[in-house]
């Protein structure tokens, strides 16, 4: 198991291979897809609310409770389950290059373009267990703010999250891997196998 | 038809007991498909990504459960398969159980997840046009059998249909080509459908009813079988064979790809051979009960 800390510099994700076991501690943006959309479309969130260089990105609408009022209003997250990566394919490489976003959170995999950006710019996508939205929740220790909250709606907006012990598993490395091109090419492999070995 | 004074009395306890087998099905998985993903558990190396993923689906299991919080934020389609008393109001009866489904949305059993198709407008009720599903039949029993399954997004985007001959998967019209259909759709969701999976196929019937009846396949327990010996056999080779394709939870790589398969066979025309494949992943939100006919549940099925 690697321990993976912010700040997430280049070094740290580039001695990331693909298959390792991760567990990050830091901050995390939750992002999907009116924020890429809007991040493609050339806006940018203020810095000093969102800063996006040495960051990590999250592909989760959480599902997040509200207390209190004004100054003493608090959020919890009560679910946190990745959601599906390929629906950023066309905005993710661009978004990594711009902003200089180190770490892509999310389920399911990523495309040729994002696993190209990862190894140009030093990136890793990093997957999480679909479905374990309480396990992850509890990996959410603390919500430090929203941006764009009234603009995209709850699920959409990006999320400020401070997470421990954030399990993952790195399935595209800065170094031009990927798992799920791997096991997509000897599954294929595999499934021929089977097929030859039938009668008809 | 009952009579109006009883019916506000049933109406009301029938509403409660619906939100409760939404609130169960959402929050616990049954213990048969527990038993499945701890042996799928078990198969997977120490110190490798498929256990240290099946790992993370059990703590989850158990967190939903204690917390009483749904086990996937994603709660799917809500599919409701149901019997009535041929006394009940069928048309009061879908009213209450669409009812039962926007108060178990505001008690955070089921996520505000249905959106108007074209304009992606999302009213936080989850009822709207086919929203949700269900699929009643009256009968003569004096109890309602009310089962219920929620199909998350990502499983529900890999299930497909293919039309026999099949000429790009090599499948022509027997078994063999079932076969190769079923086992290409598993090779082709790779770890998308959040696997380990379990598979609800139809042969036959048109496109509609195959996809339907591959659902319902969904409402079996895990250790059954089909009672026609050959889909049997067929459900035990398709989920052998799909596991040494090493795709694994979450498709990680490992040995439990698939934890069941469940096949039926209906009437088609002879001009059509569709093979319906319906995927569901691990997080396998099924449940159901019996419900008397003053509306309290006597039973759980699973």
């Amino acid at each position: 198991m690697i321990r993976l800390e912010a700040p997430f510099t280049e070094d740290k994700i580039r001695a990331l291979k693909v298959g390792d076991m991760v567990e990050i501690y830091g901050l995390v943006y939750t992002g999907r897809d009116a924020v890429h959309k809007w991040l493609a479309e050339g806006n940018e969130p203020p810095k000093a609310e969102v800063d996006l260089r040495n960051s990590a990105i999250y592909h989760c609408g959480p599902v997040v409770m509200e207390k209190g009022k004004g100054d003493r209003k608090r959020y919890t997250v009560t679910a946190a389950g990745p959601t599906t990566s390929t629906r950023e394919e066309p905005y993710q490489a661009g978004i990594i290059e711009k902003f200089g976003v180190r770490l892509v959170i999310g389920k399911g995999g990523m495309g040729e373009k994002t696993r190209i950006a990862c190894e140009k710019f030093g990136c890793v996508y990093l997957h999480a267990v679909g479905g374990a939205a309480q396990v992850l929740a509890e990996a959410v220790k603390e919500v430090e703010g929203v941006y764009g909250l009234e603009k995209f709606g709850s699920p959409e907006a990006i999320w400020k999250l401070r997470v421990e012990k954030f399990p993952v598993v790195v399935t595209i490395d800065a170094h031009g891997n990927s798992l799920h091109k791997e096991i997509e090419a000897s599954s294929g492999a595999a499934l021929h196998g089977i097929f030859a070995g039938m009668k008809k | 038809m009952i009579g109006p004074l009883m019916k506000a009395a049933l109406a009301k306890t029938l509403l409660e007991s619906l939100i409760e087998i939404i609130r169960k099905t959402s929050t616990e998985l049954p213990d048969d498909v527990v038993r499945a993903l701890e042996a799928g558990k078990a198969e997977e190396a120490e110190g490798s990504r498929g256990k240290y993923a099946m790992g993370i689906i059990s703590e989850n299991i158990g967190l939903a459960k204690k917390k009483s919080q749904p086990l996937c934020q994603d709660t799917g389609s809500v599919l409701f398969f149901v019997h009535y008393p041929a006394k009940i109001d069928h048309a009061l009866f879908s009213k209450l159980i669409r009812k039962a489904v926007t108060a178990a949305t505001k008690k955070g059993y089921l996520r505000q997840n249905s959106v108007d198709a074209l304009t992606g407008k999302n009213d936080g009720t989850n009822v709207g046009p086919g929203a949700p599903t269900i699929h009643a039949e009256p009968w003569k029993k004096d109890f309602f059998d009310i089962r219920l399954v929620l199909k998350g997004g990502g499983c529900e985007n890999v299930g497909a249909q293919y039309s026999l001959p099949d000429a790009r998967v090599g499948a022509g019209r027997d078994l063999v080509g079932v076969k190769k259909c079923i086992l290409d759709a598993v090779q082709q969701a790779q770890g998308k459908g959040c696997g380990p999976g379990i598979l609800g196929v139809t042969i036959g019937g048109d496109r509609a009813t195959g996809y339907l009846i591959s659902k319902e396949q969904f409402l079996r327990k895990m250790d059954d079988c089909s009672p026609e010996p050959s889909l049997a056999k067929l459900e035990d080779e398709v989920t052998t064979e799909a596991n040494t394709l090493g795709i694994g939870p979450m498709g990680f790589g490992g040995k439990t790809t698939l934890l069941k398969t469940k096949i039926a066979a209906i009437n088609r025309v002879p001009a059509s051979f569709f093979v319906s494949v319906s995927y569901m992943c691990w997080a396998y939100r099924r449940q159901g009960a019996k419900v008397s006919t003053r509306g309290k549940i006597e039973k759980w099925f699973y």
